[in-house]
């Protein structure tokens, strides 16, 4: 197997808010390989943006604060480097799509020169080469290199999307987050933008981590996924083996609660109750409230990592045999 | 069953600085009381204007729209006013259309209030339609930004029911929602269905869900509808080139799905004066010179199924 490219280690990240603290993001680990894909699943609040800011070091502060935790690039720990040295790693070894293609670009600046910019100071690149290069990548994301005199407003969402993605690969990033790439897109356009990423990792082994709330996109582009609930992930492992036997109840309701387009349910099974508030999250196992195979320990104890395979990761009582699980019967 | 509504040459078009935006450019489709018509279609392909144009929030440049052997395009304002009790809105953003400095309580009375009705019991009126949408009554005097958007949909649908509609457009009802909750509100508003007997047009750029939801779906494009048909058959069989894009480009979320997927070429054409010929021509790679000149007409290729493309028309010709 493959080396690990980048190390998250208990990290947690606050926001302290008028409302008061909110932790976004608690005890989250996760290993990243090189050349691999890894689907950072959840919902709104789940704490999935934040991780990958904090992994660029770009938590807004105040009201953000990373209070523990470590997050190691290539072996490097990027916490301990002073703002410039993390300036040439940010836009250039690690590089981020962001969810809205309408705002991410600068609409006063052409395309082409936003993404000379970029290549200009992370390459050393002189002008001339530099639009050369702004050019060519926009030529791979299958824009015409002409068009990198007009300006964001002059581009559809898709091709404004592409361009973000142009964007971000143009320094070669060995790895590159997305932060819902194809949200914001029609499922049309949303297909030419995962079939460009497939490609470009497959032609420049770009490791990548795709947020999303879709599970039908991390079936089709990602290797490993991580759910996450509330700040944590509560269950890792391999798309084939999540996919195949979900472990966590939440999982389990995830799955249960979207309609299958390739199957006939006549009622979903939704997740009861709500999201929990930040501010006041559920203590013990914070999926508690909403579980429908909580006992009394759920509540008072917060479930460790167990281990029920190789590569797989869940973090409910279940499994360290402190709940009745489920019947033998596969799959919820 | 009968038929509840039925849209004749339906149009809408909006002037723009660079020209007429056509954004409903003729369609015709009928609903049959107690079922759930689905429209699915990307962004700019005009399902939403159709919805609004039905019910005549904005005013349709042509056509007719016939509820109950009516013509409702011909009612006076006075009379419209006084008929939409009986065709109620759902709305995509439940953080927009709710009016913020309203409590719930009034939200959901207003409708009724507008009509002078249920005056001596309005509060047991309110707290009935909260139980029906699952709203907890405590919630009766809060106001919409101290509720999440899952209950605000709710608020949502409880005043879409306030005046005992027959008829709902649900325009994205759950597109702002995550998918716990989004599961919440499609069984609400099946069980209302099933319980009320209400007709549905049930609008949303998410197949699985109009897929999931709908007995018919009608799949619009730039204007125009160019496919419709019952929900198993669109998805087992569909005919026309967009219909197939469309649904391979869904991501299934299934592992080792392996599916032979279409890509589209380019971005949807403009609505300002579209070309002549097939509206889905400059994409298609079936496309024909004849599509270029004369747009196909949607024509009932099997019993229920109707198609706008020469493909198919042209295939059902040899067969006979």
């Amino acid at each position: 197997m493959a080396s690990a490219l980048l190390q998250i280690q208990d990290l947690k990240v606050e926001y302290h808010t008028e409302d008061g603290i909110v932790t976004a993001v608690d005890n989250l680990s996760l290993d990243l390989n090189k050349g691999e894909t890894l689907g950072l699943v959840g919902e709104t609040g789940a704490g999935k943006t934040t991780s990958a800011l904090a992994v660029m070091r770009l938590v807004p502060a105040p009201p953000g604060k990373v209070i523990s935790g470590r997050v190691l690039f290539d072996g490097q720990d990027l916490s301990t480097l002073k703002a410039e040295e993390m300036r040439l790693i940010r836009g250039n070894r690690i590089s981020m799509i962001f969810q809205d293609p309408m705002t991410s670009l600068n609409p006063v600046m052409t395309v082409g020169r936003q993404i000379e910019e970029a290549v200009e100071l992370h390459q050393k690149m002189d002008n001339k080469t530099a639009k050369a290069r702004a050019g060519e990548m926009l030529k791979l994301v299958g824009i015409p290199a002409a068009r990198a005199a007009d300006y964001p407003h002059e581009f559809s969402g898709g091709m404004r999307q592409r361009v973000g993605i142009a964007m971000a690969l143009s320094c070669n990033p060995e790895l590159l987050i997305a932060d819902e790439p194809t949200t914001a897109l029609d499922v049309t356009i949303q297909a030419q933008v995962l079939e460009l990423m497939k490609r470009l990792r497959t032609e420049f082994g770009t490791s990548m981590i795709i947020i999303t709330h879709d599970l039908g996109i991390v079936a089709e582009a990602c290797d490993k996924v991580a759910i996450m609930y509330a700040g944590a992930v509560v269950e890792y492992g391999t798309v084939e083996s999540v996919f195949n036997r979900p472990l966590h109840p939440y999982t389990r309701g995830l799955f249960g609660s979207i309609p299958n387009i390739a199957e006939d349910v006549e009622r979903l099974t939704p997740i009861p109750g709500l999201m929990p508030d930040p501010t006041d999250l559920p203590y013990g196992c914070r999926f508690h409230p909403r579980c429908p195979m909580a006992r009394e320990i759920c509540s008072t104890q917060t479930p460790a990592i167990s281990t029920p395979e190789d590569g797989r990761t869940v973090a409910c009582m279940i499994y360290e045999g402190l709940v009745p699980g489920y019947d033998t019967e596969e799959k919820a | 069953m009968e038929t509840l509504l039925e849209v004749r040459g339906l149009k809408k078009y909006f002037p723009t600085k660079g020209g007429l935006l056509q954004a409903v450019g003729g369609v015709d489709f009928s609903v049959k009381k107690g079922e759930t018509l689905g429209i699915v279609g990307e962004s700019g392909c005009g399902k939403s204007t159709t919805g609004r144009a039905v019910c005549r929030l904005v005013e349709p440049t042509a056509g007719e729209v016939i509820f109950e052997g009516e013509d409702i395009l011909a009612y006076p304002k006075s009379k419209m006013r006084e008929f939409r009790k009986h065709m109620q809105f759902i709305f995509q953003d439940p953080f927009a259309s709710l009016d913020p400095r309203m409590s719930i309580s009034d939200i959901i009375a207003e409708p009724f209030d507008i009509f002078r009705m249920y005056k001596s019991e309005r509060e047991e009126r309110v707290l009935e339609l909260m139980r029906v949408v699952g709203l907890s009554r405590k919630l009766v005097n809060s106001f919409p930004h101290e509720l999440d958007g899952g209950r605000r949909q709710r608020v949502g649908v409880a005043r879409a029911l306030a005046l005992d509609p027959k008829f709902i457009v649900c325009d994205e009802p759950v597109s702002a929602l995550d998918v716990s909750i989004q599961a919440q509100i499609l069984n609400l508003i099946q069980d209302l269905q099933d319980k009320l007997g209400l007709t549905y047009i049930f609008i949303s750029h998410d197949l699985s869900v109009v897929k999931h939801i709908s007995d018919r779906v009608a799949v619009m494009y730039l204007g125009k509808i160019v496919e419709i048909t019952d929900s198993k058959t669109i998805f087992q069989q569909p005919e026309h080139p967009y219909t197939q894009a469309l649904l391979s480009a869904i991501p299934i979320p299934r592992y080792g799905e392996k599916r032979e997927r279409i890509i589209l070429e380019g971005d949807v054409p403009s609505p300002i004066d579209p070309p002549p010929g097939c509206i889905f021509a400059s994409r298609c790679k079936h496309v024909m010179p004849k599509c270029r000149e004369k747009a196909p007409a949607l024509t009932e290729t099997a019993s229920g199924h109707s198609t706008a493309c020469y493909l198919v028309h042209d295939v059902s010709e040899e067969e006979e």
